[in-house]
């Protein structure tokens, strides 16, 4: 018995390795985030929201959701621009003449199922809550980037006040009370939304239903819940 | 701070999270670990003429080790909860065994490995010295004041067995420092399954140089003379593990090319642009193929024993110097890049301030001054009962 006991916690260290391999799964719900491309207008407010909304650093450097414009031109090339992440909206730098497609991309935590941030942060204050989103406890995180770095979307920032790591939180104090994230809210055409991925009646699962939708960088294999409708191949 | 960005990065990458305090500690971990297994040829491989860096190479590895964390700690953006990676460590990260692994090394290896070479000298220096320095020795024989033939032959076997369990913990050390990188899969830079062994090998080559160094210049101080076969051998390891080294981060670099991934462009870009001084020219050039040309010298044609001192010694520089740039390479160019691969961001080294030139130096400066207060207190020449 004793041995048994003994081989099983021996065991069990070696199962952390697994943390990428075999997630964790939760019951209840599971939020995920559908953002379509064809409806975003740039207009940044959602950006905006979301500062104000989660008293986010105003500096250019520190955003918790931000939108990228994608220019193709028609020689091939690809430009991208996000000049303040688009919250005082796009000025389209590439005569019109030149443009083969352009198209707006909203970029948010993907707040993924078997989260690199979550799985590298040393003491755990980097978290997944039981209804799947990726969150933060400043009052324990120790400010060591790791988990910054291992972010491939990069949707982590050091706070520069508090000198933790931040990042958005799906709004967790709004959805939790029956509200939606403020970027949400606030967008005027709904090209994004969220739902619970276990509800077959959701807003999301419909979306997933109607839409040809694409994760981000999906050889990674985070298991990002964050879904593109109408996503172009240049996107990263 | 915008005007740092060439193309486009996403916008919270334009701060550097890492900087040359993190480019120091795989630097200095590095070194303890190469400096150990320099000590480990002679006492577990039975390379003899070695002995006269044995104690040398325990005790540089012992001070860095003290030093190594320090730089990484001061990095935090909250160093005051440093000690939470120790007290509740996230199992799933690389980084959370940092704790465990270190304190392994620490207490377990060297330490003990130390105490048991030195304590019969710290009961006749018990014995033999005055004043502040013989409470000292008192208090670090731990009680045991037994220096009978039997008990010195316990201490051997003893120290002996730490040795043994002391090479794979030397590899893991650094092995393990080169994971936190290489299990990074958003930074295609770091992501590599052989950044670990990679580590490793950078991390003999830069230990071994520095006792070889240490060795050079503290016997010019004691005005001893240079144990010539012992330098010779020391050189003759410097440069095989420079052999393999370079084999592996070629190895690496080749295999990046062939396989020509998604990053592979942007790869590219930085190692001909931001990286190209450093890597082509200190990691490369100065640190690797110079060296390598150097020893490779005297291990085929017969040089006077005063050139070849002084070979050693500007190869030896020259090594440090470039696995220095290599891990400055690794932390700071894989962060220069964007994780978009559509842009770069900047990194310049500030003088002043935590992270700046004069604190830095600071830091490389405080295992040097570590390492002289402990070849004071357990001077290796001064040892009574030699191996």
């Amino acid at each position: 018995m004793a041995g048994a006991v003994t081989l099983s916690s021996m065991l069990d260290t070696f199962n952390v390795l697994l943390y990428a391999a075999d997630p964790p799964e939760g019951e209840g719900p599971w939020w995920g985030v559908g953002i379509d491309i064809s409806k975003c207008i740039g207009c940044g407010l959602c950006a905006r929201a979301c500062k104000v909304e989660n008293q986010v650093p105003q500096e250019p450097f520190y955003y918790r959701t931000w939108v990228e414009q994608y220019t193709i031109l028609k020689d091939g090339t690809t430009k991208v621009e996000s000049p303040n992440g688009g919250i005082d909206g796009f000025d389209q730098s590439v005569e019109e003449k030149d443009i083969f497609k352009t198209f707006f991309v909203p970029k948010m935590c993907n707040h993924c199922a078997k989260s690199p941030c979550t799985q590298v942060c040393p003491v755990g204050a980097t978290f997944e809550s039981p209804d799947g989103v990726a969150l933060v406890d400043d009052k324990y995180c120790i400010g060591c980037s790791y988990c910054v770095q291992a972010c491939p979307y990069g949707c982590r920032y050091i706070h520069p006040e508090k000198k933790t790591a931040d990042k958005c939180t799906l709004c967790y104090h709004r959805i939790k009370r029956g509200l939606d994230p403020a970027c949400m809210e606030i967008c005027p055409t709904g090209s994004r939304i969220y739902g619970d991925l276990n509800d077959k009646d959701s807003d999301l699962v419909r979306y997933l239903k109607e839409n040809v939708t694409r994760i981000l960088k999906p050889h990674l294999n985070t298991g990002a819940k964050l879904f593109y409708n109408a996503l172009s191949q240049e996107v990263s | 701070m915008l005007s740092k960005v060439d193309g486009f990065i996403y916008p919270n990458e334009i701060e550097l999270q890492w900087g040359i305090l993190v480019v120091l500690y795989p630097y200095l971990t590095g070194l303890v670990a190469g400096a150990f297994i320099l000590a480990s040829l002679e006492r577990v491989f039975k390379i003899k003429v070695l002995g006269p860096t044995y104690h040398l190479a325990l005790i540089t590895a012992l001070a860095f080790l003290i030093c190594a964390p320090l730089p990484l700690v001061a990095h935090l953006g909250k160093p005051g909860r440093f000690y939470e990676i120790m007290i509740t460590p996230n199992g799933s990260s690389a980084m959370a065994i940092f704790g465990f692994v270190y304190l392994w090394y620490l207490m377990v290896v060297l330490l003990l490995e130390i105490w048991f070479d030195y304590r019969c000298d710290f009961v006749i220096w018990s014995r033999e010295e005055k004043g502040v320095k013989r409470i000292i020795y008192k208090i670090l024989t731990l009680g045991v004041s037994d220096i009978s033939p039997k008990a010195l032959k316990w201490d051997e076997r003893l120290g002996y067995i730490i040795t043994v369990i002391g090479i794979p913990s030397a590899f893991l050390l650094h092995g393990y420092v080169g994971f936190i990188f290489g299990s990074i899969k958003a930074n295609p830079w770091w992501s590599t399954v052989l950044m670990p062994v990679i580590f490793l090998f950078s991390a003999m080559v830069s230990g071994i140089a520095l006792v070889m160094v240490l060795y050079m210049i503290i016997s010019y101080i004691r005005k001893v003379k240079i144990d010539m076969p012992c330098l010779d051998t020391i050189g003759k390891y410097l440069f095989y593990m420079l052999i393999l080294d370079f084999s592996l981060e070629s190895l690496d670099q080749v295999h990046r090319i062939y396989e020509a991934e998604e990053s592979f462009d942007i790869l590219k870009i930085l190692v001909n642009g931001k990286l190209y001084i450093t890597l082509f020219g200190m990691q490369i050039t100065v640190g690797m193929l110079l060296p390598l040309i150097g020893l490779g010298a005297i291990q085929v044609f017969k040089i006077k024993a005063k050139i070849r001192k002084t070979i050693y010694l500007i190869t030896g520089l020259m090594v440090l110097t470039g696995i220095f740039f290599m891990r400055w390479n690794v932390v700071i160019g894989g962060q220069l890049f964007s994780k978009s691969f559509h842009g770069f961001t900047n990194f310049k080294l500030g003088l002043i301030g935590s992270e700046g030139l004069f604190m830095t130096l600071l830091w490389i400066l405080l295992p040097f001054c570590v390492l002289a207060f402990l070849l004071w207190l357990m001077p290796p020449w001064k040892k009574t009962l030699s191996d």
